[in-house]
Parts: C-alpha cells; sequence; structure tokens
C-alpha cells in the first residue's frame, strides 16, 4: 500500500489536564492554584496555553470513583465531558477530549453528548473511550457486580459500534427546511440503527443531527490484549505506554499491522506515547522539583512510561529521537505540575520543534481532524443509497 | 402600608420541536449551531433575566410509523449545551431538562454538580417522567417501568441525588499545601442508599456546588405529577398559562405545600407563554394570526386531525371542510413521542365538525382555532401589564418565555416589555446576587448535619 513518504509525517502534541498535574503531591506545589481546582477560568486558562502553543488536543480524564486514598491526597472531580464543553465556546482549534465510560453510561447519551461537544467546538472534540472494571464504581450503580477487564471492553467495542452508527444515523444534509412541501427534514436521510447486540438495543436515530467532523475521533488507551485489539478495530488515536523507543515502535507497528489486518488504513492510525515530564531550566534543577514532589509525596513517583526529567531542549531531542524513526507520532504530555510543566511545554519545547519542522506553526483547519491529518469519514448510510 | 409588590420571574425558552417553533420564516436561524444559543442566553442576560431554559426528548417523533417531518427535528444534548454557555454568561441561570426514568441518579448528581461548579452556581434541572417504551427502544433496558412508578422513581432518584450533593461538605476542599490536607477530615462522607428502584453506595467524586443543590423545576399536570412537585421542586413548569387557568392551577399546587410543610414561597409556578407585540393592538392581533398560519401550514393541520381520527387523512383538502369519516379509535397512538391524550375522539371530533361548520371553517382554520394556547397579545404595554396581574393576582408567579423564531425571536420582549415591567417595580434592573437561587428569591439547602450523618455513614 502506497505511503507518502514524500510529505513528512507530522508530529502531534497532547496534554492531559487531569487534577493538578500527573504528579500525585502536584497540588501541593507553588502555584499550582489548589484552591481553585474546579474552577472552570483555572481550566480555560490552561486550554489557552495549550492553544497558544497549537497543541492538537487536550484530555480530560474522568472516573466514577472518588481518587483512592492509596495513590493520592486529591479528592474530587467533575464530569469531563461538561468541562470540555464549558472549554469549547472560548477556545479555537485545540481539540478537547474527554473520557466517557460505557460501562455505566447509556452509548445513547455518550452518543449525543459527544456529539454536542462537536457542535459547539465546531469540529473540535474526541472522545477518549472508557470503561470500568472496578467495584467502587458499580457500586455506585447497584445493577450488579463489576465486569472482568475482557467484559467491560467486549462491551465498550459494542457501545463504540452503537455510538459511531448513532453519529451517522442524520447525513449532513437531511436538515432541508422545504417551504413548498412544508418538510424540515428529508426523513429519508435519518437512520434508524436498528441495533441489536448482546449488551445494548438502541433503535435510533440520535436526537441530535451528525456532528461536524462526522465522527469525532475516538481515543483508546492500550493496557491490555483486549485494549490492543479494540484499539486497532476501532482508535483513530492510540494511547501507549512505553518506556523505551523500542517498545514504542514494536507496539506502533503492530497496531498498525493488526489494524490492518481488520481491514483499516494503517496510515489512519496515529499513536502517541504518555511523557510523563518534570522540567527544569536546567538538570539539577529538574531533579530539585522531582524530588520535592517525591518528599511531598513520601514515595518514589511511579510512571509507566516515558518518563522525562529535565531541560526543554533535553525533551524536545527525547521528542524528536523517537518521533524521527517512527516509534510514535506524537506524544501526550502529562505534566508532572501543570502550571508549571506545560507553560515550558508551550513556550519552551513547541518553538524548537517548530525550529526543527517538526511540529506546525498554525492551526491546520478548525477542527480536531485537521490537526491530526484525518478525513471526515463518509456516513455509513449514505454510502449504501 | 402597602405590601411590596410581588417580583415577576421570567425564564427564556430556547425554541422547541414542536409547531409553536417557526423554521420556514427566512429570518428563522439554526436550531443547532452554538451561536443561536449563545444569541438568546445573552440577550436574556442582559435583560436580566431569571434564567434560560432547554427542553428535552429522547426519541425522535413520529406519525403514521414515520419521523415526523413537519416541525422542527433534533436538537443538541442538554446538558454540554448549559455547560458551554456558561462560558458566554455569567449571571443568567441555566435550567436543562433530563429525564428521571433513563438516567441513573450517580451520574446525574455529578452532572448537575458539575454545572453548578462550572456556572458558579446556576444550575437547574427540570425534572420529566416519561417512561413509554418508545422512548425506551433507545436504551438498554427498554420500557422497564410501568406507568404508575414514574414519580416513585423520579422521587427516589431525588434523594439519591441529594444524599450525594449533601455527601460533602461545603467546605470540604481546604487544599493545605502544607500539611497535605486537601479535603478536612471527615467532610466527605459515603452514601449508602437501598430502596426499590435504586442501590447506591460510595463516596461521591464532586464537591458540593455552590448552590448546595441545583434548582429543581418539575413539568408534569397530573394529581401525581402536582403532588411530586409540592414535596419537591423548587419551581413548576406550567401549561396554565391563561389567567382563569393559572389561579386555578397556581391554587391546586401551592394547597398542596402544606402537607408537606412547606410555604407557598418554596415553590414558584412558571408557566409556559408566547408573546406577540405591535405598536397597536390591531397590529399584533395581526401578527399573531400570521404568525398562526405559519404554525399550522396545511399538511400540519392534517397531521393533527389524523392524532384524534387515527387514520390517513392525506386526501382531504387543509382548506376544506372537516373529515365526514369517523375516528378509528383503536389507532390512537397514530403520533408517538409527544405528550397528548386524546380521551374520547369520536366526541372531539363530533364537536369540531359542529364548530367549523357553525362559524364556515376550513380544516386549517380549525384547528388554529382549537391549538391556540392564548398567549400574551398586544402593545408592549398591554403585555407588560397582564403580565404583571397575572403574578400580583396570584395566576403565576411569572413566566417562561418560549419564542416562535430562533434565536431572535424574544428580543423584543426583552427590549420593549421588560423596561415595563422594571419601571412598575415589578422586575429587577440588576443582578442582586450571583445564583440562580438569589435570583429567584429560594434558600440554599441546608448542608446535612455532619454529626449524626456520619453516625451512619463511615467512611472506608
Ligand atoms: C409544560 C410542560 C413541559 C414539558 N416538557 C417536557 C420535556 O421537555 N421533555 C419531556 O420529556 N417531557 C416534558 N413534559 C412531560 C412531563 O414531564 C411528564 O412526563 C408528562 O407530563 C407526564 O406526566 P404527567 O402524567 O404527570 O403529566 C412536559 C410537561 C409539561 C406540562
Amino acid at each position: 500500500m502506497a505511503h507518502p513518504t514524500s510529505s513528512p509525517r507530522p508530529l502531534h502534541l497532547g496534554v492531559d489536564l487531569s487534577d493538578a498535574g500527573a504528579h500525585p503531591a502536584a497540588w501541593r506545589t507553588h502555584g499550582s492554584q489548589a484552591q481553585r481546582l474546579f474552577d472552570a477560568e483555572r481550566l480555560q486558562h490552561l486550554v489557552d496555553t495549550a492553544q497558544r502553543g497549537t497543541l492538537d488536543l487536550v484530555v480530560i480524564d474522568d472516573s466514577f470513583s472518588l481518587q483512592p486514598t492509596r495513590s493520592t491526597t486529591l479528592r474530587g472531580r467533575l464530569d469531563a465531558a461538561l468541562v470540555a464543553a464549558r472549554l469549547a465556546p472560548r477556545s479555537r482549534g485545540i481539540g478537547l477530549v474527554p473520557t466517557v465510560a460505557t460501562t455505566h453510561t447509556e452509548p445513547f447519551h455518550v452518543s449525543k453528548a459527544i456529539a454536542t461537544i462537536d457542535h459547539v467546538s465546531g469540529g473540535r472534540a474526541g472522545w477518549q473511550l472508557g470503561w470500568s472494571s472496578d467495584d467502587a464504581d458499580a457500586g455506585h450503580f447497584g445493577r450488579g457486580a463489576a465486569l472482568s477487564e475482557a467484559a467491560a471492553v467486549a462491551e465498550a467495542e459494542e457501545a463504540v459500534e452503537v455510538v459511531s452508527a448513532l453519529w451517522d444515523s442524520w447525513e449532513d444534509d437531511a436538515e432541508i427546511r422545504d417551504r413548498e412541501t412544508h418538510r424540515y427534514v428529508d426523513r429519508a436521510k435519518l437512520h434508524y440503527v436498528e441495533h441489536d447486540g448482546v449488551h445494548f438495543a438502541v433503535k435510533g436515530p440520535s436526537i441530535t443531527p451528525r456532528p461536524p467532523q462526522g465522527q469525532p475521533p475516538i481515543v483508546v488507551r492500550v493496557g491490555s490484549d483486549e485494549s490492543f485489539g479494540l484499539a486497532a478495530r476501532h482508535a483513530d488515536l492510540v494511547r501507549i505506554s512505553a518506556t523505551s523507543r523500542d517498545e514504542a515502535l514494536d507496539l506502533r507497528l503492530r497496531l498498525r499491522a493488526a489494524a490492518a489486518a481488520a481491514g483499516r488504513e494503517p496510515g489512519d492510525l496515529r499513536v502517541l506515547v504518555d511523557a510523563f515530564v518534570v522540567t527544569g531550566p536546567d538538570q539539577a534543577s529538574a531533579r530539585a522539583r522531582l524530588d520535592l514532589l517525591t518528599e511531598l509525596e513520601g514515595v518514589r513517583w511511579d510512571t509507566d512510561s516515558l518518563t522525562h526529567v529535565g531541560t526543554a531542549r533535553e525533551l524536545t531531542d527525547t521528542f524528536l529521537s523517537w518521533w524521527e524513526i517512527g516509534a510514535v507520532d506524537g506524544f501526550v504530555v502529562r505534566p508532572s505540575s501543570l502550571h508549571t510543566d506545560l507553560d515550558v511545554l508551550v513556550d519552551g519545547v513547541v518553538p524548537m520543534l517548530r525550529t526543527a519542522r517538526a511540529f506546525r506553526e498554525h492551526y491546520n483547519g478548525p477542527t480536531l481532524r485537521d490537526q491530526l491529518g484525518l478525513r471526515n469519514p463518509a456516513n455509513r448510510y449514505a454510502a449504501i443509497a | 402600608m402597602t405590601t411590596p409588590r410581588k417580583q415577576v420571574h421570567l425564564g427564556a425558552h430556547f425554541p422547541g420541536v414542536n409547531n409553536t417553533t417557526v423554521w420556514s420564516d427566512p429570518r428563522s436561524g439554526s436550531q443547532i449551531d452554538f451561536a443561536s444559543f449563545e444569541h438568546l442566553a445573552r440577550r436574556a442576560e442582559a435583560a436580566h433575566l431569571d434564567f434560560f431554559f432547554l427542553a428535552e426528548g429522547l426519541r425522535l417523533r413520529e406519525h403514521k410509523g414515520q419521523i415526523h417531518d413537519l416541525d422542527v427535528v433534533g436538537r443538541p444534548d442538554t446538558l454540554p449545551v448549559l455547560a458551554a454557555l456558561a462560558a458566554v454568561t455569567d449571571r443568567i441561570g441555566l435550567a436543562g431538562t433530563i429525564n428521571t426514568t433513563f438516567n441513573e441518579p450517580w451520574e446525574l448528581a455529578r452532572q448537575f454538580a458539575t454545572l453548578d461548579l462550572l456556572s458558579g452556581g446556576r444550575a437547574a434541572w427540570n425534572l420529566v417522567t416519561s417512561s413509554d417504551a418508545f422512548t425506551g427502544e433507545n436504551f438498554r433496558r427498554g420500557g422497564f417501568l410501568p406507568h404508575e412508578q414514574r414519580y416513585e422513581r423520579a422521587a427516589e432518584l431525588v434523594q439519591v441525588a441529594r444524599a450525594l450533593w449533601d455527601s460533602w461538605d461545603d467546605d470540604a476542599v481546604v487544599a493545605h499545601a502544607r500539611t497535605g490536607q486537601f479535603v478536612r477530615p471527615g467532610s466527605v462522607r459515603e452514601v449508602r442508599h437501598e430502596g426499590p428502584h435504586f442501590q447506591v453506595r460510595g463516596e461521591f467524586t464532586t464537591p458540593r456546588g455552590p448552590q448546595g443543590h441545583p434548582v429543581l423545576f418539575q413539568a408534569g399536570d397530573s394529581a401525581d405529577g402536582r403532588d411530586f412537585a409540592a414535596a419537591t421542586a423548587d419551581v413548576v413548569f406550567s401549561a396554565h398559562s391563561t389567567f382563569e387557568a393559572g389561579k386555578a392551577f397556581f391554587a391546586d399546587v401551592k394547597g398542596r405545600l402544606a402537607a408537606h410543610r412547606r410555604t407557598p414561597d418554596q415553590l414558584l409556578i412558571l408557566p409556559a407563554t408566547t408573546v406577540v407585540l405591535g405598536a397597536t393592538a390591531q397590529e399584533a392581533a395581526e401578527r399573531s394570526h400570521e404568525i398562526r398560519l405559519q404554525q399550522v401550514p396545511g399538511p400540519t393541520a392534517i397531521a393533527f386531525l389524523e392524532q384524534v381520527w387515527g387514520r390517513d387523512l392525506t386526501d382531504h383538502d387543509p382548506e376544506g371542510p372537516l373529515p365526514r369519516i369517523e375516528p378509528d379509535v383503536e389507532n390512537l397512538d397514530i403520533t408517538r413521542g409527544r405528550v397528548r391524550h386524546v380521551k374520547d375522539p369520536r366526541a372531539i371530533a363530533g364537536a369540531w365538525r359542529a364548530q367549523a361548520d357553525a362559524n364556515g371553517w376550513s380544516i386549517r382554520r380549525l384547528v388554529i382555532e382549537v391549538t391556540s394556547r392564548g398567549g400574551f397579545v398586544g402593545t408592549a404595554t398591554q403585555v407588560a401589564d397582564a403580565i404583571d396581574r397575572h403574578v400580583q393576582e396570584d395566576a403565576s408567579d411569572g413566566f417562561i418565555l418560549v419564542p416562535h423564531l430562533t434565536p431572535a425571536g424574544l428580543d423584543d420582549v426583552f427590549d420593549q416589555v421588560v423596561p415595563l415591567l422594571q419601571e412598575r417595580g415589578s422586575f429587577r434592573t440588576e443582578y442582586a446576587g450571583t445564583t440562580l437561587r438569589d435570583h429567584l428569591g429560594l434558600t440554599r439547602p441546608a448542608p446535612r448535619n455532619t454529626r449524626s450523618y456520619a453516625d451512619r455513614a463511615l467512611v472506608g
């Protein structure tokens, strides 16, 4: 299959906006604004910063359960989809990607929520597909015991198929406003999805017209064999964890092969590795920042992916070296402390990546698909007609 | 001594998916683009309205087994639109209709707590209870809930939601960097609920919002619905907008409060209404008639009759006389996904035929007449007087204004009627507070007594 090697493969950058940063003690460091953790304007400011760096997207993680006491002292979270919607009207270019889990939420509700974030943002929604095998989550809903990882992923796969069909259940030109016949819609362009599966039966159509991107990009985090398969079959953007370039390269190639085996164009897959970062103007001060965080938390920081402690220059070099050999298409940066490391990413790393002609100077267009270099997919129902 | 004037409360309803909304007018804008929502919310806020309001329906309406295509179809999801509006407004309340049958309390409670936090205390939830199997076909449990249990489930759902909102103390988040204490010990308590509809257990994820609880609206008209409102709601969204019907409804619902040890000022009654203005009464009446013609084009009139007749009437001329054929009483769910109860179709058909014959009305004219909901038609002064009279004389506590045009259909009301209400001293000229509870004069729910609660619910 021909791959356009002549045009440079763009590098993609996302940032995870969860909590006060990826380090559990981030909220205790100077400038964290921990008192304002649930304040929309704090989040808006972070998105403004990410947008200044023309980053592809921000991820807002979520869970139905409170942070477990063993992992951090921080407590509390907001509904991620609503946070994404709140951030939409006053941002441009940047993708807004909330986690929404399918284990306890109806696919019909997921579909219209993400579609609506896409509408209110002018085509910048993504969906980080979540699922839960957590006992605490199951207890909040009281409908039975928690699922196994495999069962939860299988249900998520069915949910993503339903959600995706619902997004297509309106053709783009279904609204006709025909004054002659007095018809507002052409109902031949509205489709019952008639899903009758193992976990769900959903009639459709959606109550919400097709989102501007057609299909908002689906983000899947790979952490098991089951989620690997789900990602290969359904993800537009795959988040992987890898501690070495070779490991990432191997995963990316295997994902692309699995996508191809599932009948997909492997070039449509964007593979981004999680990158935990602790920055400083020099090595010693970056180390000192991590030491302080470790001291506050009382335990060593336990990360499961690429972890960088050092300067913006060194981080840029690491990014370039992973990206140039094709180990990844980009990075989802997990700043140890959002208020410090995000600024360094945007004002330090991004300009150097631009100088290296590895990263965009301007947004490619208004939508998240534009940033990811993915075309809007055709509507499955229109294609049949 | 004169008693202080009752204050009028006003909401701005985004145009819905029924034939009140005129989409065929050249001025009619998008029902989907965020700019339309932003226009109405910002204009309403500039006029100091209490809140912006969104309706909801979880299945597209059908008529004769097909999607009903004559009215507006489709809308974005309620809560994300309200969250987005929080970014472009500062004071106006953000009220959203959310069904209690096809949702779970844990998820709704955190969504509304989130909206309240993201908007600085402006969230409101209009609880609706539709439980029909038709709507259920979009959800995994289908039409699982018997009609007579819809308010039982709603009441238990609100009870759980309140327990979740109260499970965080208002001052739980201290964020003491030095000591590492993010929440005060004991300030976040586990909730355990075992009931017929819900078994819920766990520590809630989201801090208590600025309002404590979002403002709760209720919109159902049955005796059960009215009791539920009297027991639970802060606001009733009613369809009784005429003066006489309004007074009767007002007396009925407020009369139910004492049984729940509540006082009349704890529940506001806000009927939906429309407004048509003109420089003279005559001009307003003409404009109103033109709007009715736009709202009821021929095919809409025929489809309306078909709901009563239970059969296809497309071979009838909407400008001609009413059908002589009798209704098919076996086929009363010809239209699905909207609230309408046809009790005795033969009697209705007979009465309409007689009415049309006596007045020489066509099908279309008959439908225009019988579907007229009243609403205020007149000069700005007449409309302001009428709104004020309804409120001062206890036919309502204000209104939810439903425009017929998206997005600018209420601009004239904001520009012409609101200032007159302000001159009369019946409507605010500035927002006195920051939350929707402040605007509506509702007290903030007290946090649960921590000590006795902690005895029952131990944190793991
Ligand atoms: C003024 C008014 C507005 C309503 N709006 C909605 C709505 O937006 N969505 C919905 O699903 N139901 C809506 N309903 C329906 C009610 O919530 C309720 O489900 C229905 O009236 C049946 O309950 P009842 O038998 O108590 O009337 C509305 C009802 C009234 C009176």
